[in-house]
């Protein structure tokens, strides 16, 4: 039931990419052509008014598009701060759950033994996804509010230099990035398909929020495996937009370039204030955790803690323990 | 101060592209690039109606709202201008202008854009008037000159006004009213929201 909801929205994003490189074109007035630009524009509910230009650049026979204001409102209206308001209350949220929860320790306190638990690929894996992430958000939020936060501080010159760097950035890093996920992808998907285990991980909260409460776990706990699917559909909604504004009107027309923009800005912020969660929990949120993906080694009793079942799986094949 | 505006009379306009080739040759304008085109509506059929387009330099532009790093400025006399140095290429403007104005080089890797361009009303840009620098960038700078748009100077048939809004606003409506009957004032109603009563 939760897989085939799953499917459900890995289509309505495949749908919505097929959406975006198929946007036809609205045709010209077909019949009489008023007398009268707003005429036309209501003859053609707003679409916009397409003729034909003797050079060769098809994007010219547009005459005049109505709605390139439309989408300017919407990205600096409500885009803008819904992206800027989910920041912001990421941020606040994460520092009052320190302060409030504090660092989450491990309750048995550290074994002193270590067992194995990301090996070099999987490492490999996840930082060239987390360092080419790191850059894409950040050169990709320097867009869409570095123009109001940034360029007052450092002035237009030195603005305009960092934006142009953070552009070539932003264009390289996507092809490593796309790749990371990929590899994350192939390497974890088995260990990310929902079960019932889960249910009884969500209705303890986790965990999270009282000491000494430990719900089973597999490899990923139900939290981690939400991380999971997030990165991967917002990855893959970021690299179908985002190519598609990378190659502009190469599948698409302005509609479409409008809509992947928009799409494209939505998708990033929400991927940065959702990864903003996953690097707290896994840095100062809880103790021992960072060690999973810094030496691939975590502690025995942080795993029973937190990954009780996997631990047992490790241990039933024999494996794991130093 | 006059606030300048586009004005073409649809009416008029026999799609010579004799705008389109002064506007080329005045600003010297790079191969792929056209500053101004001319469209045709319902092209060899009844109602048929030719339109000379170029940046409008919009009330409220959306370009200006939206450019990323914020390298557009309106001169006194309501000419929208861009600064070259400034512009990262993003495509932006492009997406929110209504009449597609904006014009991409194509330069360097993917579908990258180079610097922006697109009609300066010729008003050139943010250097020192009539310098080497500016022409090179922006094209030529014939208002600085006191003399208005070469498009609408060339035109053959006197169909594309360039000029004060109001003063052009009044040859269009004298017309009309010689006539009887109006052609629409293309973009009007978009670039000024003033629609085309006049
Ligand atoms: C997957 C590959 C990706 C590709 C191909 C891609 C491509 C692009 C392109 C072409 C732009 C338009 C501006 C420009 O020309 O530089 C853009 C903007 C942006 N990207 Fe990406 N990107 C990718 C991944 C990401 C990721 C992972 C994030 C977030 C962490 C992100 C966040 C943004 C944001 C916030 C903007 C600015 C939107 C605005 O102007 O409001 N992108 N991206
Ligand atoms: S016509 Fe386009 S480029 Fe010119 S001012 Fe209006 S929005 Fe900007
Ligand atoms: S292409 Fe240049 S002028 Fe246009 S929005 Fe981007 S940076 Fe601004």
């Amino acid at each position: 039931m939760r897989l085939f909801h799953l499917k459900r929205t890995i289509w309505a994003v495949l749908a919505l990419g097929v959406m975006i490189a198929f946007a036809a074109p609205q045709p010209a007035a077909a019949q009489q052509v008023p007398a009268d630009e707003a005429a036309l524009l209501q003859q053609l509910k707003g679409g916009p008014v397409t003729g034909r230009v003797s050079i060769p650049d098809v994007k010219s026979s547009v005459l005049i598009q109505p709605q390139g204001r439309e989408w300017r409102e919407t990205l600096e209206g409500p885009v803008k701060s819904f992206g800027g308001w989910l920041l912001l209350v990421t941020v606040v949220v994460l520092a009052a759950f320190l302060a409030i929860r504090g660092r989450i320790k491990i309750d048995s306190g550290p074994a002193g033994r270590t067992i194995e638990r990301f090996n070099g690929t999987e490492r490999f894996a996840h930082w060239l996804t987390a360092i080419c992430f790191i850059v894409l958000g950040l050169s990709g939020l320097n867009l869409s509010f570095g123009r109001a936060v940034v360029l007052p501080i450092i002035g237009p010159e030195a603005f305009a230099s960092l934006t142009t760097f953070g552009k070539l950035a932003h264009n390289f890093l996507s092809f490593p990035f796309v790749l990371g996920v990929l590899l994350m992808a192939i390497l974890w998907i088995r260990h990310n398909l929902p079960n019932a285990i889960d249910i009884t991980w969500i209705k303890q909260g986790g965990g999270l929020l009282q000491k000494g409460v430990h719900p089973p776990a597999g490899k990923f706990n139900a939290g981690q495996k939400v991380i999971f699917w997030f990165v991967v559909i917002g990855a893959l909604t970021l690299a179908v937009s985002g190519y598609i504004l990378m190659f502009p009107f190469y599948v698409t027309d302005i509609a479409g370039m409008q809509l992947a923009q928009l799409v494209h800005a939505v998708a990033g912020v929400v991927m940065v204030a959702i990864i903003l969660a996953h690097i707290y929990i896994g840095s100062i949120g809880m103790e021992g955790a960072f060690d999973a993906m810094g030496s691939g080694k975590v502690d025995l009793n942080w795993a029973k803690e937190h990954h009780s079942l996997w631990v047992q799986e490790v241990r039933a094949r024999g494996a794991g323990d130093d | 101060m006059a606030r300048m505006k586009f004005l073409c009379d649809s009416e008029r306009c026999i799609e010579c592209n004799a705008c389109v080739t002064a506007c080329k040759n005045e600003h010297e304008v790079p191969w792929g690039i056209n500053r101004r085109r001319v469209v045709t509506l319902n092209d060899g059929a009844k109602g048929e109606r030719s339109i000379s387009m170029a940046c409008m330099h919009c009330e409220d532009a959306p370009c200006m709202a939206v450019c990323p790093v914020d390298c557009f400025y309106k001169t006194e006399e309501g000419v929208v201008l861009h600064s070259k140095d400034l512009c990262i290429g993003c495509g932006y403007c492009f997406y929110a202008c209504p009449f597609g104005a904006p014009q991409y080089p194509q330069v360097g890797n993917f579908g990258s854009r180079g610097k922006m361009d697109k009609c300066t009303f010729c008003a050139g840009g943010p250097e020192a008037d009539n310098t080497k620098e500016e022409y090179l960038k922006y094209g030529a700078n014939r208002l600085a000159e006191g003399k208005l748009p070469l498009c609408a100077e060339m035109c053959s048939t006197k169909a594309l006004l360039a000029g004060d809004g109001d003063v052009i606003a009044q040859i269009y409506k004298e017309r009309v009213t010689r006539r009887g009957y109006g052609s629409g004032a293309w973009g009007w109603a978009t670039a000024y929201k003033t629609g085309s009563s006049v």
